[in-house]
C-alpha cells in the first residue's frame, strides 16, 4: 500500500488537491475524475486520511489528492492537521475548493483561508442541484470577479460541471489562467504588522511559503507551523552554507 | 546560526511588531474572514422561494424528537437486520448447495486421478471447505445489509443517531461521535477504529478506540445471525423465526451499545482520566441517495471484501485447521488435545473447548471462528452436509451437547473479545503504542470472560438448563 | 431585551453573538464553525435527553452541549 501511494507521486507530476468543508462532496468528486473508489456519505468526517489517484486530461497525467473536510485551516484535530498540512507545505499544483453550494457563507471562510495560502486555486460550488432543489440562485460569474478566482459549478454525483472543471484545471496548471485571489483585509493595526513582517520572513524563508499568511499565524500565536518553518530554515542554512564551501 | 535561534528571533520579532495579546488578534482576525464571507454569500447567493425549506425541519423534528427519536432508531435497527435475517435464508441455502456440490464434484476428481487421501482431506475438506462455509454464511447478509445501511449513511441519519445519543456518551465521560465510529465498525471494526481520527480530543479518541469491538463486524455478525437462527423460535414458521432471530439481533447490539457506554465510563474514570473536551457535530442536510446506484455498489463492495477475505483468510486458515485435525498428540488430534486443554475453563464461561478455541484460533479473522468450531466438531466424522439450519442445530444440540445457555454465551463471547489481528494493528498504528493495542484485547477478552462466568453461574445455579 | 447564555435560550428563538467567555481550543473551535460576535444563531432543536441542542449558525445546522454554550453570550432578538 505505502509503495504503491509513493510511486504514484512522481517528481514531476501534476498534483491537484481537493480542499473543502466536511461533507461538499470532495470524495464523490475525486472518484468521478480518478474512477476509483473512495468512501463517501452523507456526514461530516467521513474521509480521515488522504487518499490518492490519478486521471489523465488531454494526454497529461494529474494526480489527485482527497483530503479529510475541515471547517478552517487552523489544524486542530489530526484531520485538519493533514488538510491543512499538505495545502499549505506540500505544495500542490492547484488546489480545489469545493463549497457546497447550499451552504455557500460557510463554506467561503474556508475558501478565504486558503486563497491567503496559494493563488492557485480554482473554486468548486458543488451540489449545486441540491442548491436549485432549494430554490437558491448562486451567481458564479459575480463570485468569480469578487474572489478573482475561476469558479465553476458542479453537481459531483450527476457529472454536471466536470468536463468545465477539468478545462479551468488545466488552464490554471499550465499557467494560462492566473487567479489574482482578493484576500482578506484585515483592521488597520494587523495589516501594518503584516507589512512588517513581510520582508523578514520573505528573508528568512524564500518563496516557499507564502510571507504573508506565514506573517498572519505568527501574529495570532498558532504555533503548530512550528517544525515546518524550521525544517525550511534548515534546508536554507545548509544550502547558505554549501555555497559558502563551493565559494 | 541554528535554526532554533532564528525561530525565537522570528518570534520575538513578530512579538515587537505588534504588542496585542494574540488570543485578541486571533478573534479578529476570524471575524474578519467570516464577515467577508457574510457579505460575498449575501452579494452571489438568492433565495428563488420560501417554500420547502420547512420540511426537512419536520423530519428532522420526528427524527430527534423527545418521544420518536429513540423508538424510530432501535425501529430501523429492527427493519434493517429483518430484511437481512429474512433477506439471507434463502440464498445462504442455495450458495451451500451449489458450493457443496462443487465439493462432491471435486472429491470426485481426486478421487479419479489417485491422489494421496492427504492432499484431498487437505485441500478439499480444509482448505475449499472452510473457504466455502465462509462463502455461504457471511456473504449474503452481508450483501444485504450493507447497502441498507448505506442508504441510510447516505441519506444522512447517522449523525442523527450521534445527536440523539450523545447524551449517554457524555454521562460515560466520551465523545458523540463515537456513535459514529460504532456505526463504521459494523463493516470492520479496523476502519472503525480508523474513523475515531473525527474525535478531536485524544482522551476520547483512545475510549472510542478500545471499545470499537464492542460492535459485532462483518466478520461476526453473520455468526450472531446463524445462532440466533437455530436456536430462537424454534419449530415455528420461518416467518415468525425470522422474526424472532431479528429482535434477539437487535436486543444483542443495543447491548453491545450498553456494555461500550459502561466500559467507556469505567475507562475514563480510570485508563483514560480527564475532563469531556468540547463536543461539536453538524447534522447536514438529508439528501437522497441515488438508490439504485448505492444498492449495486455496496452489494459489488460488500461481495468483494467477502470473497476476498474467504480466500485470504479462511482457505489458509482451513489448511491448517485439518493439519491440527489430522495430526496427532498421544492418540488424540492436535485439534481435540488443545479444546480438551482449554474445555475446563470454557465450561465456566457456558462454552466448551472447542468453541473457546475456535475463538483463539479465529484471531486472524472473525470470519473463520465459526467454520473452525464446526470442522473441530466434525473432524473424523464422515462428511456431512451442512447446508441446512437442520443439520447444523442437529450438530449443536444432539452431537455436543449445546443449550441455549451455550448459545447465548457463545454470542456473548463473539460480542465481548479480543479484536481480530487487523483490528489491533490498526490500533497499534493508530495510537502508536504496543500498549494499547494490548490493553484493546485485554479490556474486552476480561469484560466477556465475566459477563460469561456470572451469566452461566446464574442460570446453573437457578437451574434454568 | 438582556444578554443572556446560548444554554439558556428556548427552543425556537434566535439572537446575535455577543462574546465567548472562554479560551484556547474551544473557543477556537466555536469560532471556526461560525459563532463569531455578530453571527446570528437561532435554537433549533433539543436532541431527545435534551443536551445537545442543534443550532443554527450562518447556514448549517450544529449540535452543540451545554458546556459550550453556556460560554456563548447572546442578544436575543426581541
Ligand atoms: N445531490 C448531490 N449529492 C452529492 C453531490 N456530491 C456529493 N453528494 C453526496 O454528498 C455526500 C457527501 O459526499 P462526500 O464525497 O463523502 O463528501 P466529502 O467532502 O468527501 O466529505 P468528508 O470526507 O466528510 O469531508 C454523499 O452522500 C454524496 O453522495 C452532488 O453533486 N449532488
Ligand atoms: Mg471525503
Amino acid at each position: 500500500m505505502k509503495h504503491k501511494e509513493i510511486s504514484l507521486i512522481a517528481e514531476n507530476d501534476t498534483i491537484i488537491a481537493l480542499a473543502g468543508n466536511p461533507n461538499t462532496g470532495k470524495s464523490t468528486l475525486f472518484n468521478m475524475l480518478t474512477g476509483l473508489r473512495q468512501h463517501t456519505g452523507n456526514w461530516p468526517g467521513k474521509t480521515v486520511f488522504q487518499a490518492k489517484g490519478s486521471f489523465i486530461y488531454k494526454g497529461k497525467k494529474y494526480v489527485l489528492v482527497d483530503l479529510p473536510g475541515t471547517y478552517s485551516l487552523l489544524a486542530s484535530s489530526v484531520e485538519e492537521k493533514i488538510a491543512r498540512d499538505f495545502i499549505c507545505f506540500g505544495r500542490p499544483d492547484a488546489t480545489v475548493v469545493v463549497l457546497d453550494a447550499t451552504c455557500l457563507e460557510r463554506n467561503l471562510n474556508l475558501a478565504l483561508q486558503v486563497m491567503e495560502i496559494s493563488e492557485r486555486i480554482i473554486v468548486c460550488i458543488n451540489l449545486i442541484d441540491e442548491a436549485r432543489r432549494k430554490h437558491l440562485d448562486v451567481d458564479t460569474g459575480k463570485l468569480s470577479e469578487t474572489l478573482g478566482m475561476p469558479v465553476v459549478a458542479t453537481a459531483a454525483r450527476n457529472g454536471e460541471g466536470l468536463a468545465e472543471l477539468l478545462k479551468v484545471i488545466s488552464e490554471v496548471v499550465a499557467g494560462n489562467c492566473r487567479p489574482k485571489p482578493k484576500t482578506v483585509r484585515y483592521s488597520p493595526e494587523i495589516e501594518k504588522a503584516v507589512a512588517k513582517l513581510k520582508p523578514k520572513i520573505k528573508n528568512l524563508l524564500g518563496d516557499q511559503v507564502n510571507p504573508r499568511w506565514i506573517a498572519l499565524r505568527l501574529l495570532e500565536g498558532d504555533t503548530s507551523i512550528e517544525p515546518y518553518i524550521k525544517k525550511i530554515m534548515k534546508n536554507k542554512v545548509r544550502k547558505a552554507k554549501l555555497r559558502e564551501v563551493l565559494a | 546560526m541554528n535554526t532554533e535561534s532564528l525561530w525565537k528571533d522570528l518570534l520575538k520579532e513578530v512579538d515587537i511588531t505588534l504588542p496585542v495579546k494574540q488570543d485578541k488578534i486571533r478573534d479578529n482576525i476570524v471575524k474578519s474572514v467570516y464577515q467577508t464571507a457574510e457579505k460575498i454569500a449575501a452579494e452571489t447567493v438568492t433565495l428563488t422561494t420560501e417554500k420547502g425549506i420547512d420540511r426537512e425541519r419536520k423530519i428532522d423534528d420526528v427524527l430527534t424528537s423527545r418521544l420518536w427519536g429513540f423508538p424510530i432508531m432501535f425501529g430501523l435497527l429492527l427493519i434493517v437486520f429483518w430484511i437481512t435475517i429474512a433477506g439471507a435464508n434463502y440464498p445462504s441455502a442455495f450458495l451451500a448447495e451449489k458450493l457443496f456440490w462443487i465439493e462432491s464434484r471435486l472429491t470426485e476428481i481426486f478421487i479419479e486421478l489417485n491422489a494421496p487421501t492427504w492432499v484431498h482431506g487437505f485441500l478439499v475438506q480444509g482448505v475449499y471447505r472452510v473457504m466455502s462455509w465462509v462463502i455461504s454464511v457471511m456473504l449474503p447478509p452481508m450483501a444485504i445489509f450493507f447497502p441498507l445501511f448505506t442508504l441510510l449513511e447516505d441519506a444522512g441519519y447517522l449523525p442523527r443517531v450521534a445527536f440523539n445519543l450523545d447524551r449517554f456518551f457524555k454521562k460515560a465521560g466520551a465523545h458523540g461521535k463515537q456513535a459514529l465510529t460504532m456505526s463504521m465498525g459494523f463493516g470492520c471494526n479496523a476502519a472503525g477504529v480508523i474513523a475515531c481520527r473525527i474525535i478531536e480530543s485524544p482522551r476520547e479518541r483512545l475510549i472510542a478506540v478500545l471499545t470499537n469491538v464492542f460492535v459485532p463486524c462483518n466478520g461476526r455478525f453473520p455468526t450472531l445471525i446463524g445462532l440466533s437462527a437455530v436456536f430462537i423460535g424454534g419449530s415455528a414458521a420461518l416467518f415468525v423465526k425470522s422474526a424472532l432471530a431479528t429482535v434477539a439481533v437487535a436486543c444483542l447490539v443495543v447491548f453491545g451499545v450498553a456494555v461500550t457506554l459502561i466500559v467507556s465510563r469505567f475507562l475514563s474514570s480510570t485508563l483514560a482520566k480527564g475532563v469531556p473536551s468540547s463536543f461539536t457535530l453538524e447534522l447536514p442536510p438529508f439528501r437522497k441517495p441515488q438508490i439504485g446506484q448505492v444498492i449495486v455498489r455496496s452489494m459489488l463492495d460488500r461481495t468483494l471484501f467477502v470473497l476476498t477475505r474467504a480466500v485470504i483468510v479462511a482457505a489458509p486458515a482451513g489448511g491448517i485447521i485439518w493439519i491440527m485435525a489430522n495430526i496427532s498428540v498421544g492418540g488424540t488430534s492436535a485439534l481435540s488435545f488443545c479444546a480438551a486443554w482449554l474445555d475446563p475453563f470454557a465450561r465456566h464461561l457456558g462454552l466448551d473447548g472447542f468453541i473457546l478455541m475456535a475463538f483463539i484460533l479465529g484471531l486472524p479473522a472473525n470470519e473463520i471462528v465459526f467454520p473452525i468450531l464446526i470442522m473441530g466438531y466434525l473432524q473424523g466424522t464422515a462428511l456431512m452436509e451442512l447446508e441446512s439450519l437442520e443439520a447444523l442445530r442437529h450438530l449443536l444440540v444432539d452431537q455436543h451437547g449445546w443449550t441455549w445457555l451455550t448459545a447465548l454465551c457463545t454470542m456473548l463471547f463473539s460480542l465481548c473479545h479480543w479484536p481480530c489481528g487487523t483490528t489491533l494493528l490498526t490500533i497499534r498504528r493508530e495510537q502508536h503504542s504496543w500498549f494499547w493495542m494490548f490493553m484493546a484485547a485485554v479490556i474486552p477478552t476480561a469484560a466477556g470472560v465475566v459477563l460469561c462466568a456470572i451469566v452461566t453461574y446464574f442460570v446453573r445455579s437457578l437451574g434454568l438448563v | 431585551m438582556k444578554e443572556m447564555s446560548l444554554k439558556n435560550m428556548p427552543e425556537g428563538s434566535a439572537g446575535l453573538v455577543k462574546r465567548i467567555t472562554t479560551q484556547g481550543m474551544v473557543r477556537r473551535r466555536l469560532m471556526d464553525l461560525g459563532l463569531v460576535p455578530g453571527s446570528r444563531v437561532e435554537v433549533v432543536r433539543r436532541s431527545p435527553l435534551g443536551d445537545p441542542v442543534a443550532y443554527k449558525i450562518r447556514g448549517a445546522i450544529i449540535a452543540l452541549r451545554e458546556e459550550e454554550t453556556d460560554r456563548v453570550i447572546v442578544k436575543p432578538f426581541i
